[in-house]
C-alpha cells in the first residue's frame, strides 16, 4: 500500500488512534480478527438500530433530506466527492488516468509488434498495470509520465487520433504530443534493427502520408462544400428538424449526380459524338417542349428512340455480323445496345449499394439497443440545439422544450392512470373511421387516374391532361388527410407524423402503380407502329415538370398566401409551420419518377438535378419569409432514417421492379431505339454472350458465368437463403446483447446499493465515533473531524474500530 | 514527417512552450529564426495577416493534428478571433497569445443567444479565474463543437457544461438549473415546483443506474449514447 493517496483530504487524524499507521501485511491475522469483530459489532448495531430497514428507495428513502439529497456529514461528503466516478468529470488527473487505460487497451488490442523493439524505459512494467486497479495511489505527474510512455508506443497517426479525442486543453495536448514523440536517437537505432522495423517504419509513414492526404482532400472538399452558409442560416433559424429536409435534398442531389455521371459518359456522350442519320425532318424548337417534353426533344439524346442499335466506331458495314470483321481491324468497337443495358444496370447497382449502405448506417446510428427508454433524460440532456443563433428562434426553442416537457409529464401521469374502456372504444372507432375515409379517398383517386388514362387511349386529347389530373390529386388529397387527421387526436405526435407519411405514401405509390400498368400494359399494345418508349419517357418528363410546377404553387399558395391571409384576415399571430414530412414525401415522389424514367429518357436525372437546385433556393426563400419551425418535437435522425428507408424501399425497389419488367418481358418497339430488332431488351446481352461463345476459348468463362449464375435460378435461392440466415443470426446476436445489457444494468444497480450501504455504514461509524469522543473528552473536542481512512480495502473500518 | 523541417519546428515548439510561460512575445523570436514567416512589426498590420504565413504557423503548432478542425475552419476561427481583438493586437503572434475577455466572446453572434454561453466559456477557459479565452481555448471550443468531433468528447464536455457547480456529478440542483436554462429563466416560463420535482425524479429514475442520487459522467454518457440526435445538435458552426 502506498503512502501517497491521490486525493488529500483535510481531515484531522485523531491523536489517540493507536493504529495511526496503515496496517501492514504482517497484521493479516489481526485484520481478519478485526473484520470478524467488526461484523459482529455491526450486526449488533443492526439489531439495535434497525439499519436494515433503511430502504434505499431512490429519491424518497429515509436517507434523503428534505430536498431529496442525502444528508451526510462533511467528512462523508468529502470522501464521496473524491470517488473516481465523480472526479472523472472535473479533474485533469482522473482524465489522464482514464485515457491512459484506454491507450493501454488500444495498444493491447492492436497487438503491435513494435513493443518488442521498444526500449526498456518505454516498455510498460507490471507496476504500470496497477494503475487501472488503484488509480488513486499514483501521483498525477506519474500518471502523466505513464500516459506519455503509452502514447510513445503508438504510431503517429494513432497517437494524434488518441490525443485529439482527449478532453484536455490544447496546450496540454500539445505538450503530451511533443513528449510522446519517440526520441530521435532511438529512431535511428530502430532503423538499424533490420528489415522488420524498416517495414514498420515504411508502413507508418505510408499511413501517416495517406492520413495527411485524406485530411487535405477532406479540407479541399470542405472548401468546395456548397451551401455551407445557407445551411448554417437555416439551422440557426429553424433548428435541426427543418435542416434535415434540406440535407435530404442534398443527398438526393448526390444520388442523381451518381446516376447521371455514368449515363453521360457511356451513353449520352458517345451517342452525341456519333449522331445517327436523322430519320425525318426535325421540328424546330418552339419553347413549348420544355413543358410537354415532345417535339424537338424527341429527336435528341433526351429520349430512348434517338439511340442507334449499331456498333459505333466500327469499320464494318453490317453491325449484326460482327464476327465477319477481324477483331483487330479499326479502333475499339462500341456496341450501343450493350452499353445502354450495362451502363444502366451498373448505375442502378451503384445507387442500390449506396442507398443500402446509407440506410444501414443511419439505422445503426439512430436505433441503438435500448434507445426507446429514458425519454425524460434524453429530452433534457439532448434536446437543446446549439446551432440555433437567432433570438426569436431561441425563444421558440424554449417554448417547444417547455411544452414537450409538460406533455411528457402529463403523458407519464396519464400512463399511471389507464383510460376508461369507453374512451378507448371511442378512440378506436374514430381511428377506424378515419382510416376508412383515407383509404376510400385513395381508392377514389386511383379510379380517377385509371379512368382518365383509359380515356386518353381512346381519344388523343391534350398531352398535359393526365399529369395535371395526377398532380391535382396528389396536391389535394394530402390536405384532406390532414383535415381528417385532426379528428383522430393521436397520443404521441411522432405517431401522428408516421400515420400521415403512411397515408400519403400509399396514395402516391398506388397512383404510380396504376400509371405504370397503363404504360406497360396498355400503351405498348396501342402504340404498335410508334416508339412507345419515347412516349413513356415523355409522360414521365411531363409528370416531373407538372410536379415541379405544383410544388411551386403549393409553396406559393400554401405558405405565402396562407401566411398573408392569416396575418391580415384572421389576425392570427405566428406563421404556418413548415411541413417537413409532406415536403420530404414530395421529394421522394419526384425521385421515384426519375428512377422510373431513366431507361426511357437517360437525361431525366439531369432534369431532376436542375429541379432540385431550383427547389433548394425557392424553398429556402419561402421558409425564411413565410414559415416557422414545427412545434412538435422532431426526432431528426429517426426521421432521416425513415426517409432514407422510404427512398430505398417503395421508391427505389418499385422503380427497379418496373424497369426489370420492362427489360425482361416487354417487347421493345421495332422502329426506334437501340433494341429495335430484338424481342426483349435483355436479348442484347444474350446475343452478346452467344457471340462471345463463338469468339473463342479466351473468354469462355463469361458464357459459363452467364449460364450457371444468371440463367439458373439455384444460385439466387442459395444467396437469398444465406442472406436470411445471416439476418437471423444477427437478430439473435442483438437479442443476446440486450440480455447482457440488462444483466449488467442490474449488476450496476446492485453495486450502487452496496455503495450506499457502505456510505451509510461509514456515516454511522463517524456518528458513533463523534458521539463517543464527545462523551469521552468533553465538549471542547467536539469539532474535531473524524479519522481519515487510508484508501480502499476497509482500512478505515479497522482504524475506526481501534479508535474508541 | 521527418527531415530537418520537422526537427526545426519541434525545437521551435519546445522553445515556444518554454518561453510561453516566462515572457510574452517569444513567438516572434521563433518566427524570426526560421525566416519562413514574415515577421510583422508590432502594430503594423491592421489586416489579420496573409493566410500563407498563418498556415505555416498553424501547422507548426499542430492545431490541425490536435483538433477536429480543418485548415479552413482554423483560418476562419483565427479571423473571427482577431476581430474580437483591438486593432493594434491583430498581428499573428499577438493574436495567438492574447486573451479575450468573457464578455467579448459572449458577444459573438454564434453564442450571444445561447442560454449555456457562460458555462461553455467557463468550461473551455484555461485562465486561473476562468474569465477569458485565448485563441487556443477558442479552438478547443470550436473543435469540440465541430462536425467531426467524436460523440465521446462531445458528451464529456456537455457533462461539464451541465455540471453547474463543477463538482463532477449532476445532482438535483444542477438538473433543475439545466431545466431552467432549457425552458427559459424567467418566472412565467419556468416549470412549476411540482413539475420540476417530478421531472427530476423521472430523470434520476431513468439515468441514475447506481442509485446514488446523482448522475456521474458514465451514466450521462450512457444516456447520450442512446440519443443519435445529440451529436448533430451539439454543434456550433462559425
Amino acid at each position: 500500500m502506498s503512502q501517497s493517496p491521490a486525493f488529500v483530504l483535510n481531515v484531522l487524524e485523531t491523536p489517540e488512534d493507536p493504529e495511526g499507521q496503515e496496517p501492514s501485511p504482517y497484521d493479516e491475522s489481526e485484520v481478519h480478527d478485526s473484520f470478524h469483530q467488526l461484523i459482529q459489532e455491526q450486526s449488533r448495531w443492526v439489531a439495535e438500530e434497525g439499519l436494515e430497514l433503511q430502504q434505499r428507495q431512490p429519491g424518497t428513502g429515509t436517507l434523503l433530506g428534505p430536498e431529496g439529497a442525502p444528508v451526510y456529514s462533511m467528512a462523508t461528503l468529502r470522501i464521496l466527492a473524491s470517488m473516481p466516478s465523480r472526479t472523472i468529470g472535473r479533474s485533469r488527473g482522473a482524465i489522464i488516468s482514464q485515457y491512459y487505460s484506454r491507450t493501454v487497451k488500444l495498444r493491447r488490442r492492436a497487438g503491435r509488434p513494435q513493443l518488442r523493439d521498444m526500449g526498456r524505459s518505454a516498455r510498460p512494467s507490471l507496476r504500470l498495470y496497477d494503475l487501472e486497479l488503484d488509480s488513486a495511489v499514483l501521483e498525477e505527474e506519474e500518471k502523466r509520465g505513464l500516459l506519455v510512455k503509452e502514447l510513445q508506443s503508438l504510431t503517429a497517426a494513432q497517437r494524434d487520433h488518441m490525443l485529439r479525442g482527449m478532453p484536455l486543453s490544447l496546450a496540454e495536448k500539445r505538450s503530451l504530443r511533443s513528449e510522446s514523440r519517440p526520441p530521435r536517437g532511438k529512431r535511428r537505432a530502430q532503423r538499424r534493427r533490420g528489415l522488420l522495423s524498416c517495414c514498420d517504419q515504411l508502413r507508418d509513414s505510408c499511413v501517416l502520408a495517406s492520413h495527411n492526404l485524406g485530411l487535405a482532400l477532406l479540407s479541399g472538399l470542405q472548401a468546395l462544400m456548397p451551401w455551407r452558409y445557407a445551411l448554417k442560416r437555416i439551422g440557426g433559424r429553424f433548428g435541426s428538424s427543418v435542416l434535415s429536409y434540406f440535407l435530404f435534398l442534398k443527398t438526393l442531389l448526390a444520388f442523381n449526380a451518381l446516376l447521371l455521371l455514368p449515363l453521360l459518359a457511356f451513353i449520352v456522350g458517345v451517342q452525341a459524338a456519333f449522331p445517327p442519320a436523322p430519320a425525318g425532318p426535325v421540328p424546330t424548337f418552339t419553347g413549348l417542349e420544355l413543358l410537354t417534353g415532345g417535339g424537338h426533344f424527341t429527336h435528341s439524346v433526351m429520349y430512348y428512340g434517338y439511340y442507334s442499335n449499331a456498333t459505333l466506331n466500327q469499320p464494318c458495314a453490317s453491325p449484326l455480323n460482327g464476327s465477319q470483321c477481324a477483331p483487330e481491324a479499326g479502333s475499339l468497337p462500341y456496341n450501343m445496345p450493350l452499353a445502354y443495358l450495362f451502363t444502366l444496370g451498373a448505375a442502378f447497382f451503384i445507387t442500390c449499394i449506396t442507398l443500402v449502405y446509407s440506410m444501414s448506417r443511419s439505422f445503426g446510428e439512430s436505433y441503438r439497443v435500448g434507445s426507446t427508454s429514458g425519454v425524460h433524460a434524453i429530452t433534457v440532456f439532448c434536446s437543446w440545439d446549439y446551432k440555433v443563433t437567432q433570438r426569436w428562434a431561441i425563444r421558440l426553442q424554449h417554448d417547444n422544450i417547455r411544452t414537450q416537457l409538460k406533455e411528457l409529464l402529463a403523458e407519464w401521469q396519464s400512463r399511471q392512470r389507464p383510460r376508461s374502456a369507453c374512451g378507448r372504444l371511442q378512440q378506436v372507432a374514430v381511428l377506424g373511421l378515419v382510416w376508412l375515409l383515407c383509404l376510400g379517398t385513395t381508392l377514389g383517386c386511383t379510379l380517377a387516374v385509371y379512368t382518365f388514362s383509359e380515356l386518353m387511349i381512346e381519344r388523343e386529347a391534350v398531352l398535359l391532361l393526365l399529369p395535371l389530373v395526377v398532380c391535382l390529386l396528389n396536391l389535394g388529397a394530402p390536405y384532406l388527410f390532414r383535415i381528417l387527421a385532426a379528428l383522430e387526436r393521436h397520443d404521441s405526435p411522432v405517431l401522428e407524423v408516421y400515420v400521415a407519411i403512411c397515408r400519403n405514401l400509399i396514395l402516391k405509390m398506388v397512383t404510380l402503380g396504376i400509371l405504370c400498368y397503363h404504360w406497360l400494359g396498355r400503351r405498348v399494345g396501342t402504340l404498335k407502329d410508334q416508339c412507345w418508349e419515347n412516349f413513356v419517357g415523355q409522360e414521365l418528363y411531363r409528370l416531373m415538370v407538372m410536379d415541379f410546377i405544383f410544388m411551386l404553387l403549393d409553396t406559393l399558395l400554401g405558405e405565402l398566401v396562407w401566411r398573408l391571409f392569416s396575418e391580415k384576415q384572421l389576425k392570427r399571430k405566428g406563421k404556418p409551420e413548415f411541413d417537413i414530412a409532406g415536403n420530404v414525401l414530395e421529394l421522394i415522389y419526384g425521385q421515384t419518377l426519375t428512377w422510373l424514367g431513366v431507361l426511357f429518357s437517360p437525361l431525366l436525372p439531369a432534369m431532376q438535378i436542375i429541379k432540385l437546385l431550383l427547389l433548394f433556393y425557392i424553398k429556402k426563400a419561402s421558409l425564411m419569409a413565410n414559415c416557422q419551425a414545427p412545434r412538435r418535437p422532431w426526432k431528426a435522425s429517426h426521421m432521416s432514417t425513415v426517409f432514407v428507408s422510404l427512398l430505398c424501399f417503395p421508391s427505389f425497389l418499385g422503380a427497379a421492379v418496373f424497369l426489370c419488367y420492362a427489360v425482361w418481358q416487354v417487347k421493345p418497339s421495332s422502329t426506334c431505339g437501340p433494341f429495335r430488332t430484338l424481342d426483349t431488351m435483355y436479348e442484347a446481352g444474350k446475343v452478346w454472350v452467344r457471340r462471345l461463345e463463338k469468339a473463342g476459348p479466351r473468354v469462355s468463362w463469361l458464357p459459363w458465368v452467364h449460364r450457371y449464375l444468371v440463367e439458373d435460378t439455384f444460385p439466387i435461392y442459395l444467396v437469398s437463403a444465406l442472406l436470411l440466415a445471416v439476418i437471423y443470426l444477427n437478430i439473435q446476436v442483438v437479442k443476446g446483447q440486450r440480455k447482457v445489457i440488462c444483466l449488467l444494468k442490474e449488476q450496476i444497480s446492485n453495486e450502487g446499493e452496496d455503495k450506499i450501504f457502505l456510505i451509510n455504514k461509514l456515516q454511522r461509524v463517524y456518528e458513533r465515533k463523534e458521539r463517543s469522543s464527545v462523551q469521552g473528552r468533553g465538549a471542547g473536542n467536539g469539532q474535531r473531524g473524524p479519522f481519515l481512512p487510508g484508501v480502499g480495502d476497509g482500512g478505515w473500518l479497522l482504524a475506526s474500530l481501534g479508535g474508541p | 514527417m521527418g527531415g530537418s523541417g520537422s526537427r526545426l519546428s519541434k525545437e521551435l515548439l519546445a522553445e515556444y512552450q518554454v518561453r510561453e510561460t516566462r515572457s510574452p512575445g517569444s513567438l516572434r523570436a521563433a518566427c524570426a529564426r526560421e525566416r519562413m514567416v514574415p515577421v510583422p512589426r508590432p502594430g503594423g498590420w491592421a489586416r489579420p495577416l496573409a493566410p500563407g504565413g498563418l498556415l505555416t504557423l498553424l501547422s507548426r503548432f499542430a492545431f490541425q493534428d490536435l483538433t477536429f478542425l480543418t485548415k479552413q475552419e482554423i483560418l476562419l476561427a483565427h479571423r473571427r478571433f482577431c476581430e474580437l481583438l483591438p486593432q493594434e493586437h491583430r498581428s499573428v503572434e499577438e493574436s495567438l497569445q492574447a486573451r479575450v475577455s468573457l464578455e467579448q466572446i459572449l458577444s459573438l453572434p454564434e453564442l450571444k443567444a445561447n442560454p449555456f454561453k457562460e458555462r461553455i466559456c467557463k468550461v473551455f477557459s484555461t485562465s486561473p479565474s476562468r474569465d477569458s479565452l485565448s485563441f487556443e481555448d477558442f479552438l478547443d471550443l470550436l473543435s469540440v463543437f465541430s462536425d467531426t468531433a467524436t460523440p465521446d468528447i462531445k458528451s464529456h464536455y456537455a457533462f461539464r457544461i451541465f455540471d453547474f457547480d463543477d463538482d463532477g456529478t449532476l445532482n438535483r440542483e444542477d438538473l433543475s438549473q439545466l431545466v431552467n436554462c432549457l425552458t427559459g429563466e424567467s418566472e412565467d416560463t419556468r416549470l412549476s415546483a411540482s413539475e420540476m420535482k417530478q421531472l427530476i425524479d423521472n430523470i434520476l429514475e431513468e439515468s441514475d443506474i447506481d442509485r446514488d442520487g446523482t448522475i456521474n459522467l458514465s451514466e450521462f454518457q450512457h444516456v447520450i449514447s442512446r440519443s443519435p440526435d445529440f451529436a448533430s445538435s451539439f454543434k456550433i458552426v462559425l
